[in-house]
């Protein structure tokens, strides 16, 4: 398993980026909770807005597999954005993928540029894992539907233009539930404030209110009752990308690890003559090209159209996204007193990889996921 | 205006560098490989100048296969096409060598009217090619360019130098090198890395150029680099202790050093 020419030019671009543009600065954006849009639209210059949109769209046409090795490059400098950037291409690959030429036509070309910011709306106050017993409405009134509900937890809510909303237009499940674009400034639209997080702290994450948002049927992503196979298809991906954030976010902090080690002397020597130590940076390195393997192999998948591709995704981000969070916070451990504070910038990666466990379908869910794969529904 | 970029694959400068035991030429398996970053500054230039007067840009190496990803590099920059120059027997080539040959090369590219090059590359630091390149074409040479202005048939140099910046110019078909500060290079995007690989690229062997095997390599050249010794470890740093005029001191030793 080896990246080809094309994929080791693409983790040069994005690695070289993240090293100019993220990782200088991740530290402090964390420290005053700065969300870099300046930043993003550099990123989107070079085709970072509409990753696996169509080129025609303006997006840079690539699979999955791509995806992945660029999101591990950006994540060295900083996971959070890099899961930003991810929640942003998850909401411009589903317009490209379900969308009407109409709205690909206007929507995709300011998403690609990133002039106009994503953000992907399902969870609520009282539906998180179960994402299908979600209460917003949309409610058909002649050429329009008006939506009402609360959204939570909403990553760039507040700074997106587009956001995609699902919301209940038919009866209970998920087969009632369809796909909509709110453009931001439409009235009865509001933010609740900025949550104060443990991680995650460079993209700001809010709730979404809808209060009689009237959108026109064109909005409408899909056909009525398609939402909630659109929210999953996004997810397939966006599992990925997060697994691929978690693991460029542990390497750095292995990478960081060593450095130190190499540095620090105690008892007579470099800490790393300790053998205790030599092991488990072995150790940690050989976690995460495990957790490398899977997550290409899902990747693949994906990008193959397997069957089983649900199922693979479904495990590496379980998979990666524990393994990543494990080296991250041995590498912390290794630091000593250092690892603590802020300016080594590894706590923050800890705390920054800490949700990825938690979000785009928590790591249960995911073995929900395989499990009924393995042995159909439970009863 | 057709542009031809002279683009070289260098050690990377943060890898350990070192020459072969056996014939003291350039160890190029022992380290990781690159577009020589002053190179890229060149392949920058010419995409700029190509986005204001039009053109093509074509990139030129001599080197081994592997270089081939350094021109896959320039071109996913932006640059149109490329033509590799590549062939056993120019393994150790001398700088003369080295500009004859790329000579012959630019010879096959169409209607040239400006060549690109670095001022001095990383590895041989010979800061002499481009000046022989323009020899052997009868091109005039402008070289050590921290800006360039292209005007009709006219281009325009910022020349800078240790010892200060002269303004020149000469009529097309000309050979510019340019220094370090001449601009900040592009990375390339995803779709000009996509687009890359779509965009051709010729190889040359010698005879292709019409090079005679007699006049390259290393055992025609007229230099041969006969012995080599790593540089020194660093010498523990001056200390100056402040009597008062700490600050003057200090301003002095970094004068002298050129730093400031
Ligand atoms: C910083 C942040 C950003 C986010 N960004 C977005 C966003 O942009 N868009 C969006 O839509 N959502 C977003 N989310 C929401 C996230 O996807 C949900 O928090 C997540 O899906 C879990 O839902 P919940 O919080 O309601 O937990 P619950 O569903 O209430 O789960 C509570 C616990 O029960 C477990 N559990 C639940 N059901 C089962 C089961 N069947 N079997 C076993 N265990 C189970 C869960 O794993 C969890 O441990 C974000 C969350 C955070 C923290
Ligand atoms: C350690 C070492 C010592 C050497 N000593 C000598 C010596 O004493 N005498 C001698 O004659 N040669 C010597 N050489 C060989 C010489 O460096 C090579 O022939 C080389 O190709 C030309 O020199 P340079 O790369 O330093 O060129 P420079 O003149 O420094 O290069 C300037 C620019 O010319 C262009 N250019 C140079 N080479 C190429 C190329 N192959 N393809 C495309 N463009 C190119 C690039 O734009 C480059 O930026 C030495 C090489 C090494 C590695």
């Amino acid at each position: 398993m080896r990246l080809n020419d094309d994929q080791r030019a693409l983790r040069e671009t994005a690695a070289d980026f993240a090293a100019e543009h993220l990782a200088p600065h991740a530290v402090e954006w964390d420290q005053t909770k700065h969300f870099p849009v300046d930043v993003l639209r550099k990123a989107a210059e070079l085709g970072m807005g509409g990753i696996y949109v169509a080129e025609e769209h303006g997006g840079s046409g690539l699979g999955r597999m791509d995806a992945a090795v660029v999101f591990e490059a950006l994540a060295e400098g900083c996971p959070a954005i890099a899961a930003y950037l991810s929640i942003h291409n998850m909401v411009a690959w589903a317009i490209d993928r379900h969308g009407d030429d109409a709205q690909r036509r206007t929507l995709l070309p300011g998403l690609c540029s990133m002039s106009a910011l994503g953000s992907y709306c399902l969870t609520e106050p009282g539906a998180g894992s179960d994402a299908a017993a979600i209460r917003t409405t949309a409610r058909r009134e002649g050429d329009e539907y008006v939506l009402d509900g609360v959204k939570q937890f909403i990553s760039g809510a507040g700074s997106s233009d587009v956001y995609l909303v699902f919301a209940r237009t038919g009866g209970a499940g998920a087969r009632g539930i369809s796909a909509f674009v709110v453009r931001d400034g439409a009235p009865g639209l509001s933010f609740g404030p900025n949550e104060v997080k443990m991680g995650w702290n460079a993209q700001p994450t809010r709730q979404v209110v809808l209060d009689g948002v009237r959108v026109p049927v064109s909005a409408r992503l899909g056909r009525e009752g398609s939402g909630f196979a659109v929210a999953m298809s996004a997810l397939d991906g966006g599992r990925l990308n997060i697994a691929a954030c978690s693991l460029g976010g542990a390497q750095a902090a292995l990478d960081k690890a060593v450095a130190y080690l190499g540095d620090r002397h105690a008892f007579g020597a470099p800490l790393t003559s300790a053998q205790a130590l030599r092991f488990r940076l072995a150790d940690m390195r050989t976690s995460l090209e495990a957790a490398r393997t899977l997550l290409w192999r899902a990747a693949a998948a994906l990008d193959d159209g397997a069957s089983d591709a649900t199922a693979l995704c479904a495990m590496a981000k379980r998979f990666v996204t524990d393994t990543a969070y494990a080296v991250a916070d041995e590498a912390l451990q290794l630091h000593g007193g250092y690892g603590y504070l802020a300016e080594y910038g590894v706590e923050k990666i800890v705390r920054d990889l800490r949700v990825h466990r938690i979000l785009e379908g928590t790591n249960e869910i995911m073995r929900v996921i395989v499990a009924r794969d393995m042995l159909g529904a439970a009863s | 205006m057709n542009i031809v970029v002279l683009v070289k694959q260098v050690p990377d400068t943060n890898s350990e560098r070192r020459l072969t035991d056996s014939d003291h030429t350039l160890d190029r398996a022992s380290a990781d490989v690159v577009l020589d970053e002053i190179n890229e500054r060149a392949v920058e230039e010419a995409l700029r100048l190509q986005e204001a007067h039009g053109g093509e840009v074509t990139v030129v190496t001599m080197g081994p296969d592997s270089a081939t990803d350094a021109l896959r590099k320039a071109l996913s920059m932006g640059a149109d096409k490329a033509v590799h120059l590549s062939d056993a027997a120019l393994h150790g080539s001398d700088a003369v060598q080295t500009a004859r040959a790329l000579a012959k090369v630019i010879g096959t590219v169409e209607g040239v009217d400006l060549v690109l090059a670095g001022n001095e590359a990383t590895d041989g630091r010979m800061g002499a090619v481009p000046a022989m390149v323009a020899e052997v074409l009868g091109l005039p040479a402008l070289t050590h360019a921290r800006k360039v202005e292209v005007d009709g048939s006219t281009v325009r140099v910022e020349r800078e130098t240790d010892e200060g910046v002269a303004f020149v110019e000469a009529a097309l078909p000309a050979l510019v090198s340019v220094g370090e500060k001449i601009n900040e290079p592009r990375y390339p995007s995803f779709k000009g890395i996509m687009a890359a690989k779509k965009k051709p690229v010729t190889t040359l062997g010698l005879a292709d150029a019409g090079i005679d095997a007699a006049e390259v390599g290393l055992a025609n050249a007229a230099t041969t680099v006969v012995e080599a010794a790593p540089k020194p470890p660093r010498s523990g740093g001056q200390k100056v202790e402040d009597a008062g005029d700490g600050g003057v001191r200090i301003a002095e030793f970094l004068a002298a050093q050129k730093l400031i």
